[in-house]
């Protein structure tokens, strides 16, 4: 833990070490997102669907590890990278891949797209397209939990672009002075769009960006599901305690561009391949099951048969399943 | 058994493109995520990846290719078994990109009176796309003028979201072409108050859907403190960006606010079509001593129109203009809409229904006497925007038609504008959403008593 303020010992450390049958589960929640993002922007590449387009691949690890770390009845919110975060809150394929091309089927009926997704039965309140906004909601969501003391901590994900909005910080200020059960993960994968870490950040080091308002922070390696998890169910633990709110960068990293349309040239093509070969969360949790003899190379490439079969019939569904009604059009404005 | 690769689309725009190079050859094998080969979109060059494994068959398009149309099959790949069935060997869908978008308007406008009086006759005119226009206007006025500047998000290294900036930081560095982080309200402020102290600031938003963050900024700071300073301090600041419906972005991404702005006191709100518009009316923003919201169409950045070849082309804020003459019936729009009425005047002429267009270009303050001069001719008024259709530019246009000109009108005013709600993102109800060339005729002849 990078903040002593977190305390250790207070039974964080008794939790048992999450069985073979667990990892498998990360294993292969982390390439259904791969294949999941790969085949959408696929059907973008085939204008199925349109718009904006941002895809997960590479930061995996990420959402896995905190949504396994999660209780029922916990919420998460997210920005607009966030099909990944649907499928690991146990949203449908279907459902996620069908509101993508805009059809009825879709968790939105089709009328949010790919950054607006919603689905109140896994507690996911989105799905938000302007940067920084989720945070205060997710606060928010915060708040109701303690007002109603249910239990539950809301999981607000924002990219380090998102962390340097203001509003950021005015959450931080209020999670921490009214103690709400509410927990940051600021996904760090090193590109604001464009822009650089370094290039738009005076203080890059994100999990130290509650210190003003005594928000305990910590850094953890978002490419490493395991240590993942692990940080997750311990500051999860430290928030639900009553402890007030928490701060986890994950540093992790991003392997398309920004979205579907940006070329990505503010970096190397080696720089991609570098950390694709070095530390790719998937190639190297998969090896590390083997060398534990929890898999074999033969159970990973029938889990990735699974889960090819998965996709493939999601974008089935999705390209056949109709649009909205006209008439859907007029509903849901109001109550 | 082998599927077909197919060009993609890799822009919410792009139709064709051309393939660069191929970065495999025939009987290489593949996994997902290698790379396949560059592409050259309408925007820049895209680095394409593989989806499905197995290995590249024949390379159906040779590297060099140029219009290659978006899901014509590229290459062959043999997969190992029938698991990897490719969705691309489902069928080549229709493709979901632009053409409801592309409404043709460059026909009529020969015969338009798109030239200004302030350009002396014989100037040459050079066709450029509006992206440039809206460059070059920038470019010279920060040649003209030190104290001008132009920060927001990925404007500098980036060359802007959209390319509005290209080539800017080359020339003029990075103390003037300022990339800022994503922080709306923050940098609005930050060029407010370099406003104040004298600098000329051109704040631009990716959109003006993140100018939201921004708004109070903009409203209580930049439009207010003139008159509560009575008098002393100013703000010569220019924010831009493109507004308004992009393609298929939903809600949160596609909206035109040309009404919230133009309803405040203490601001300039422009809002152009043409690349001459464009470049001109930026240039009299720019030199404005006040704030000016300059509202852009993503859209209409790529198209070309003729702007003249003079060394410093600034046009009148605050001027509409006629585009072009008829007898029957007045259209009225700005931005994007004024490609709606260009098309819908072809159609109802051949309906023998004569047509006069107004560009308001300027949305505050808003020329309306040259809308009720026209009126007073054809005695009919439609409105037409992409907006919300209450408390919009299309009603202050009719309010003030009915105030000033009542006795002209032969029928009630029409308004066609968005429909009354959030934009959605399925591609058949963001079409249902927007207003359609066939809606504008409809209300002309509506008007015109015409069926």
């Amino acid at each position: 833990m990078s903040d002593p303020s977190v305390a250790e010992g207070d039974g964080v450390n008794t939790m048992p070490a999450p069985s073979s049958a667990t990892l498998k589960k990360f294993y292969h929640d982390m390439l259904l997102i791969r294949r999941f993002e790969e085949r959408a922007g696929q059907l973008y590449g085939m204008g199925l669907i349109g718009g904006f387009c941002h895809l997960y691949i590479g930061q995996e690890a990420v959402v896995v590890g905190m949504q396994n770390a999660l209780l029922p009845g916990d919420q998460v919110i997210t920005a607009y990278r966030d099909h990944g975060h649907m499928l690991a809150s146990g949203m449908d394929p279907k459902g996620v891949m069908a509101e993508l091309t805009g059809r009825a089927a879709g968790y939105s009926k089709g009328k949010g797209g790919s950054m607006h997704m919603f689905s109140a039965e896994k507690h996911f309140y989105g799905g938000h397209g302007i940067v920084g906004a989720q945070v205060p909601l997710g606060t928010g969501i915060a708040f109701a939990n303690k007002y109603r003391e249910n239990g539950a901590v809301c999981l607000a994900y924002m990219g380090e672009g998102a962390a340097n909005q203001g509003q950021v910080y005015e959450s931080f200020n209020m999670a921490e002075l009214w103690g709400l059960p509410v927990l940051y993960i600021v996904e760090n994968n090193k590109y604001a769009m464009g822009t650089s870490v370094e290039r738009a950040s005076a203080q890059p080091k994100f999990y130290k960006r509650g210190d003003s308002f005594n928000v305990p922070g910590e850094e953890v390696d978002g490419m490493n599901v395991e240590a993942v998890f692990e940080a997750g169910r311990k500051a999860l633990e430290f928030v639900r305690g009553g402890g007030g709110p928490m701060i986890l960068e994950m540093k992790t990293y991003r392997y398309r561009g920004h979205s579907m349309s940006d070329p990505a040239k503010y970096r190397t093509r080696d720089e991609v391949q570098s950390i694709r070969d070095r530390k790719d969360p998937i190639d190297q949790f998969g090896k590390k099951l083997v060398d534990r003899s929890m898999a074999s190379e033969a159970d990973l490439k029938t889990i990735d048969k699974e889960i090819r079969l998965i996709v493939n019939e999601a974008a089935e569904f999705a390209i056949e399943a109709p649009e909205p009604e006209a008439s859907e059009l007029y509903t849901d404005v109001l109550a | 058994m082998s599927t077909q690769i197919l060009m993609p689309a890799l822009s919410p725009t792009m139709e064709e493109g051309k393939l660069a190079k191929w970065l495999v050859k025939e009987g290489d094998e593949v996994h997902s995520g290698d790379l396949l080969a560059e592409i050259e979109t309408d925007k820049a060059t895209m680095e394409f990846e593989a989806v499905d494994e197995g290995r590249i068959g024949k390379l159906l398009v040779a590297e060099g290719t140029e219009g290659v149309k978006v899901n014509a099959p590229i290459a062959e790949l043999i997969t190992e078994d029938g698991d990897a069935k490719a969705v691309a060997a489902v069928r080549a869908p229709e493709p979901a990109t632009a053409p409801k978008h592309e409404v043709t308007a460059s026909a009529p406008i020969a015969k338009l009176a798109l030239i200004e009086p302030q350009v002396p006759d014989g100037t040459e005119m050079v066709t450029i796309t509006v992206r440039e226009a809206l460059r070059d206007a920038m470019a010279e006025e920060m040649r003209r003028d030190a104290d001008v500047f132009l920060m927001g998000e990925e404007v500098a290294q980036y060359q802007g979201a959209y390319k509005i900036s290209q080539g800017l930081l080359e020339e003029f560095g990075p103390k003037r072409v300022i990339d800022t982080p994503i922080t709306e309200q923050g940098f609005t402020g930050i060029g407010v108050g370099a406003g104040f102290a004298g600098l000329k600031p051109i704040i631009e938003f990716m959109t003006w859907n993140f100018a939201m963050q921004a708004i109070d900024q903009i409203i209580n700071s930049a439009a207010k403190t003139r008159y509560m300073s009575g008098g002393q301090m100013g703000c010569p600041i220019v924010f831009r960006g493109p507004n308004g419906p992009a393609a298929r972005v939903a809600a949160q991404h596609s909206q035109d606010y040309s009404a919230w702005y133009a309803r405040v006191p203490g601001l300039k709100v422009i809002a152009p079509y043409f690349a001459a518009d464009a470049k001109g009316l930026l240039k009299a923003a720019i030199r404005d001593p006040n704030p000016v919201i300059f509202l852009e169409n993503e859209i209409v950045y790529g198209k070309s129109f003729p702007v003249p070849k003079l060394d410093d082309f600034v046009l009148p804020i605050g001027k509409a203009r006629v585009i072009r003459t008829g007898k029957d019936v007045t259209l009225v729009s700005y931005s994007f809409g004024v490609a709606l009425i260009l098309e819908a005047a072809e159609a109802l002429a051949k309906d023998g229904i004569d047509a006069e267009l107004i560009d308001l270009r300027t949305l505050r303050p808003l020329d309306i006497d040259t809308v009720v001069a026209s009126v007073q001719k054809t005695n009919r008024l439609v409105t037409v925007e992409q907006d919300w259709p209450i408390c919009s530019i299309g009603s202050e246009v009719c309010a003030q038609v009915v105030e000033k000109a009542f006795d002209y009108l032969d029928a009630p005013p029409a308004k066609v504008a968005g429909k009354d709600v959030p934009m959605p993102y399925a591609h058949n109800l963001e079409k249902l959403a927007l207003p359609t060339v066939e809606d504008v005729v409809a209300a002309a002849k509506a008007v015109c008593y015409r069926s």
